[in-house]
């Protein structure tokens, strides 16, 4: 797909500047400037795409549709709805409680909060462009395996209703839709407007985060890397877990060292593994659901989708694992 | 006319009021802007995502900022 883009770069850095493929500094510059541009297109192209699609859906559309859903078929349309919906953590608590409002169990409601995090639109532009869309994937696919189980284990907890701490009164009859409808053309405009407000804020990560990617690419042999990062020993996934968790603001920033650590050795089911934790285990979004939920349910959702996500990593590791 | 912006103190929702702010002054009409922070009294207008934009009791958008155009072409409405 970025072949032409390649030979651009190729004849451009080992050409008109005479770098030597073979050296350090010729392969980290190479590297530099074609992933940061590759990743610069992937992310306007997919950052676009999303926010035009999802002009069409909003939340509460999704509430209407997930309205008296059974459990598990709930559990898999919520999470599905996540990859979609526009989400922020701010609208946590407005979503959680509208939710209940619908009598939408609490366990369905887990699964889209798990989902729509996990699947947000620059996370996977950045796989895209990293690993490929096979990597992206998978990605996805396990990001709602973990999304439909742990929201549906949520659900199974006895009395779970109870660790909500506002009361709620259901809304009466059937919901409506209630917004004002776009022309064509806003939508365009707008999801053109988003995208590059997004881009801006983060092109600079994206770069740095290259950047250091190719002096590890470039300077860093892979023995070393593998030795440290990689590796099938049982606490390599847990420990990618544990150093994911505080990154979610800069997942731009850091996937691109993801990519360079897994071509040097780290094993895949370890840097998926990451990658989940990066965007699903959210500090910030725990903090905010805390002034509507006990601590025990949030740290037993936690708990849960960490779970989860390491089960993805050893599987992974087992399967692909090679050595 | 009554404008309330429903919100939860959120970097999106203090963009909203302002922006409904400068569309009334735009769209030249008189009207009364609220901001409604309290969850439960939001969550009484049914919305699922914030920022809110209500007018004289009815939901017009929620989960986004619009535009001043487009804020004026709801009030003008």
């Amino acid at each position: 797909m970025f072949d032409w883009w390649e030979k651009i770069v190729d004849g451009l850095v080992y050409g008109a500047w005479g770098l030597d493929p073979k050296s350090a500094l010729g392969g980290a510059i190479h590297f530099f400037i074609y992933d940061t541009i590759k990743i610069f297109i992937l992310l306007l192209g997919i950052i676009f795409l999303v926010s035009f699609l999802r002009s069409y859906f909003n939340t509460e559309k999704v509430r209407r549709y997930l309205q008296g859903k059974s459990e598990f078929t709930g559990n898999i349309l919520a999470a599905l709805f996540g990859i979609i919906t526009p989400f922020c953590s701010c609208s946590a608590i407005p979503l959680f409680l509208g939710f209940m409002q619908a009598r939408i169990p609490i366990g369905i409601t887990f699964s889209f909060l798990i989902s729509a995090p996990l699947n947000n639109e620059i996370a996977i532009a950045m796989l895209f462009g990293l690993f490929g869309w096979k990597i992206a994937a998978i990605y996805i696919g396990f990001g709602l395996l973990v999304a439909i189980l742990g929201g549906y284990s949520i659900g199974k907890i006895k009395g779970v209703e109870k660790y909500v701490l506002i009361p709620i009164t259901p809304l009466k009859g059937e919901l409506k839709d209630m917004m004002t409808k776009q022309p064509f053309k806003q939508k365009i405009k707008e999801a053109w407007a988003y995208t590059v407000d997004i881009f801006k804020k983060i092109y600079l990560y994206v770069m740095i985060g290259v950047g250091v990617g190719a002096l590890i690419h470039g300077y860093i042999p892979t023995e070393l890397v593998s030795k440290y990062a990689g590796g099938d020993a049982w606490y390599a996934v847990p420990i990618a877990v544990l150093m994911g968790v505080p990154m979610y603001s800069n997942a731009a920033g850091v996937m691109p060292l993801v990519e360079v650590l897994s071509e040097k050795g780290m094993l895949l089911g370890s840097a998926l593994s990451f990658m989940m934790a990066v965007t699903a285990l959210s500090l910030p979004e725990a903090m905010i659901l805390k002034k509507i939920l006990h601590m025990r349910l949030i740290v037993t959702f936690f708990g849960i989708v960490t779970f989860g996500i390491l089960l993805v990593g050893y599987i992974f590791n087992f399967i692909f694992g090679g050595n | 006319m009554k404008i309330d912006i429903l919100g939860t103190g959120c970097a999106k929702c203090k963009a909203l009021f302002e922006v409904a702010k400068e569309a009334l002054a735009k769209s030249g009409k008189f009207a009364e802007i609220n901001k409604i922070e309290d969850i439960v009294e939001i969550m009484s207008y049914g919305v699922t995502s914030t920022p809110a934009l209500v007018i004289d009791g009815e939901v017009k958008m929620s989960g986004r900022v619009p535009s001043v155009d487009e804020v004026v072409e709801i009030i003008s409405a």
